[in-house]
């Protein structure tokens, strides 16, 4: 920590309000930096310690190029970690850097208690680090070149995980042993020849039949469930050379841990607002801050038409819970309250609003809090709207204030982090090897240009013929690349579009 | 030591560069680049340096939005072409032109005289309290009245009424730094007569980008002129430049006149580099013509240039009798420079033939 005194009697305090908030945060170490020593900790993914890779050299020049025209800065960083590390910036004013530090307290206490963060590693800062040792002596022993190749066709992929794996187990293959063959005939319970009928009843026989060749041909199948962690799938049965099974691995490992970053992009960034806007009103701002800090905090939850702001909608939403919890806005007798001058009124007076947040930030994702919490008096207190471009004019026109709509479609871009769902479906298609991908259509069509790029990078890995199955302009297509080679070609649309359930 | 970033931007930066360098004969033939031209910085489309990923397309036509007010059409984002995903990196013209010598080899160019006049110019670079009305930076000086009166507690929040006094006022300041002037002069001069078409039109002006692109990487700033003919020559601006579209006869000495009197009246060649290009299908409208045109290079426009490029674009109607005229009658003169251009990829060479010497 290298804080001036003046900062550090500002962290002392808002540290000691932001516990008595009841804030819970691993202890916070906070660096103060220039812009460009901020802006390479930034494309690192703050991790100053990465393996080397052009892409965050990309990164970096991006940020120094906004910087400097001043189209962008940063006024924070903070790393999900045990100690966490926060990076203020030197040329900030003393009122923005007490409110970045109380924003930095809300994320901690966040990353912290947050039960879909609850499997990363806290001791993140090391990990990266061994990870970038491991990557330069496989430079050293391999060459730049190929490892960096490599490297890249990983990172093509390390979308392709599946982030709820690590908190559900999904159902594992039954163990298989050798000459366990399913019997050709159903087992029949024993019984004399004329109770045979009633204790082994055709119907049950004939199910009995059917559910064997199901298993039979769900055996046969490879994986015998689709698999949504296709770097888990690649990891296990494509030919990789040891080093190459490393860098995977590593790569599988760092986007499991960015993961919940993205599945609560709202829910953190708007704990974070909501204490740096309790924190620094209630009890830390003085009389000749308030204008600077009113006039940063209103930048911060700006919002521009068709745009949503994920800073604004996540305060407003935990504001609105506390205010329902603290009147009681919620259960039976709520819901059935029809007339609007009572609804207005109404207040129970529970006073468990903040409790009921704390509770919402460990249990929630961004796809369940706005499921959950977004009803149509939010919507019409935020003014919120579905937008649709018209295609008369080509310009885009509010479609509906309805909430369920607006639900509907923000869940819609909030699900699976706003990527598409893929899955490995067959990793012997057509019995010559060949790895069959699924897109779960849900609306929205994949890039096919990109497509084609990933399948071809999928195939250097896969050694074989790899194809992708979705849906373009309505019908089911087969993209295929064999040999650098993309083709098409229209399918009936199979598992494209029904999902098939993988809990029974 | 060297930041550990600044190995990752420098092979970042190469991998820019050899990608460029690759594509440099196509970019130059298709001309792709020409519409998103900065001040110093181009934008360049590069796929292959942004990873793949299974992504959706850009079909989303709907979309969440929060607050008063009618949802806007995102700026710039309609007139993309749909579908295209591409990086694009910005290159500095200067690495471009350099990109450009690498490839082509060519030498550098020895300027002549010594007319690198230095001039002061202003960068506005901070605030202060002092300066001239008409620098006043209006959000800081209100803030600062906001804030006064706030403490004084003269504001009222019914009637949010800021007054700001001599002591709130905030003015923008700058800071000078000596800046080259130009020694060099680029006259280009098109023949826009009615064989001229579309497609000449773009080869030409793809022609003059890589041109400007290199001259200017060798002068600090450059001067450049525009002159159109046809049966009669004047002097126009860029865009007309290469959007004019006319009919009409061809008197190529009435170009010349006007660029041997810009030559005398405004680049004297004691201090100045000039370089006239004239692009043209080589179709004169008589032979007197061509004889008045080689004589004004003889007496006039070759001695006050470094070199006079003519490049020759083909066309379905031109004869491409001038350039033979030329050559025939002014050869050995090696201030004079005459190319084809029968198609983009004729460009490259054309560009060659014309910096090649290092004049």
């Amino acid at each position: 920590m290298n804080l001036t005194r003046d900062l550090e009697r500002a962290r002392a305090e808002i540290e000691r309000h932001a516990k008595a908030f009841g804030l819970d945060f691993f202890p916070t170490i906070f660096e103060l930096v220039d812009h460009d020593e901020l802006n390479e900790v930034a494309a690192f993914g703050g991790f100053p310690t990465r393996y080397p890779h052009w892409r965050f050299g990309m990164e970096f020049d991006r940020l120094q190029k906004g910087y400097r025209y001043g189209l962008s800065k940063i006024y924070e960083l903070v790393i999900n970690n045990d100690p966490c590390y926060a990076y203020l910036m030197k040329s900030n004013s003393l009122v923005d850097q007490k409110l970045v530090m109380a924003h930095v307290f809300g994320h901690c206490d966040f990353f912290k208690n947050n039960v879909y963060f609850a499997h990363t590693d806290r001791k993140m800062v090391d990990r990266m680090a061994n990870h970038g040792t491991i990557l330069r002596n496989l430079m050293e022993r391999h060459g730049v070149a190929d490892v960096e190749a490599f490297l890249d066709r990983c990172l093509a992929l390390d979308n392709l995980i599946d982030p709820h794996s690590k908190a559900l187990r999904r159902a594992a293959p039954p163990p298989k042993e050798e000459g366990d063959a399913p019997p050709a005939a159903p087992a029949k319970l024993k019984a004399k020849s004329y109770m045979d009928r009633f204790v082994n009843p055709g119907r049950f026989l004939e199910q009995q039949k059917r559910d064997d060749q199901a298993q039979l041909r769900q055996d046969a199948r490879f994986p015998s469930r689709p698999q949504r962690d296709v770097l888990k799938f690649l990891l296990d049965h494509a030919p990789l050379k040891r080093w190459q099974q490393e860098v995977l691995s590593l790569v599988r490992e760092e986007a499991y841990y960015f993961a919940p970053q993205a599945q609560t992009k709202i829910m953190n960034e708007g704990w974070a607002s909501y204490w740096h806007s309790t924190i620094m009103t209630r009890r830390v701002l003085r009389d000749s801050e308030v204008i600077d800090f009113a006039d940063h905090h209103a930048g911060t939850l700006a919002t521009s038409p068709g745009r949503l702001n994920p800073y604004k909608l996540g305060i407003e939403l935990y504001r609105s819970i506390e205010e329902r919890w603290d009147k009681g806005r919620f259960g039976k007798e709520w819901e059935h309250c029809e007339s609007l001058v009572e609804r207005r009124r109404f207040d129970r007076r529970l006073g468990q609003g903040r409790e009921k947040i704390f509770e919402v930030r460990r249990l929630h994702c961004d796809v369940t809090f706005v499921d959950t919490f977004l009803d149509q008096d939010f919507c019409d207190a935020q003014e919120m709207y579905v937008y649709r471009t018209n295609p008369r004019t080509g310009r885009p026109e509010v479609a509906s204030r309805d909430h369920s709509l607006v639900k509907e479609q923000l869940l819609f871009g909030l699900s699976n982090s706003g990527q598409p769902i893929v899955e490995v479906v067959d990793g012997n298609h057509d019995n010559r090897g060949e790895l069959r991908l699924v897109h779960r259509f849900e609306g929205l069509e994949l890039d096919l240009k990109f497509a084609g790029e990933t399948l071809k990078v999928l195939e250097t890995l896969w050694g074989r013929p790899v194809c992708i199955e979705s849906k373009l302009d309505g019908k089911g297509t087969l993209v295929r690349c064999e040999k650098g080679e993309i083709s098409t070609k229209e399918v009936a649309a199979s598992g494209a579009s029904d999902r098939p359930r993988d809990d029974k | 030591m060297i930041r550990r970033i600044e190995r990752d931007r420098t092979r970042f930066r190469d991998l820019v560069r050899g990608k460029i360098k690759q594509d440099l004969k196509r970019f130059v033939a298709h001309g792709e680049m020409l519409g998103r031209k900065g001040k110093d910085l181009i934008s360049i489309p590069l796929p292959g340096l942004e990873l793949p990923h299974f992504r959706f397309g850009d079909n989303k036509k709907e979309g969440v939005g929060q607050g008063a007010g009618e949802p806007k059409s995102g700026e710039g984002e309609a007139g993309d072409a749909p579908g295209e995903h591409l990086l694009e990196v910005e290159v500095p013209l200067s690495e471009l032109a350099q990109l450009l010598g690498e490839e082509l080899a060519l030498p550098r160019i020895e300027p002549r005289g010594k007319r690198e006049m230095v001039a002061p110019a202003g960068r506005y670079v901070g605030v202060r309290r002092t300066g001239p009305e008409s620098l006043r930076h209006a959000k800081r000086t209100l803030r600062a009245a906001m804030k006064r009166q706030l403490i004084a507690g003269t504001f009222d929040p019914q009637d949010p009424c800021i007054v700001p006094i001599r002591g709130d006022r905030h003015y923008r300041s700058w800071k000078s730094k000596p800046a080259a002037q130009s020694a060099a002069a680029v006259i280009y001069m098109m023949d826009v007569s009615g064989s001229m078409g579309k497609e000449q039109k773009e080869l030409v002006r793809a022609e003059a980008f890589w041109i400007d692109c290199w001259l200017k990487s060798q002068y600090r700033s450059l001067e450049i002129r525009y002159l159109v003919h046809d049966a009669a020559a004047r002097e126009v601006d860029e865009s007309t430049f290469f959007h004019l579209r006319e009919s009409g006869g061809t008197k190529i000495s009435a170009a010349y006149e006007l660029c041997a009197k810009l030559m005398r009246e405004e680049y004297p060649p004691a201090s100045w580099n000039v370089y006239p290009f004239h692009f043209s299908d080589g179709d004169n409208w008589s032979g007197r013509d061509t004889e008045r045109c080689v004589e004004l290079m003889k007496q006039e426009l070759l001695p006050g240039c470094n070199q006079f490029c003519y490049g020759q674009v083909r066309s379905a109607y031109g004869s491409g009798q001038f350039k033979k005229d030329l050559d025939a009658a002014l050869a050995g003169d090696e201030r004079l420079v005459t190319t084809e251009i029968p198609d983009r990829d004729g460009i490259l060479a054309s560009i060659k033939t014309f910096l090649g010497k290092g004049r």
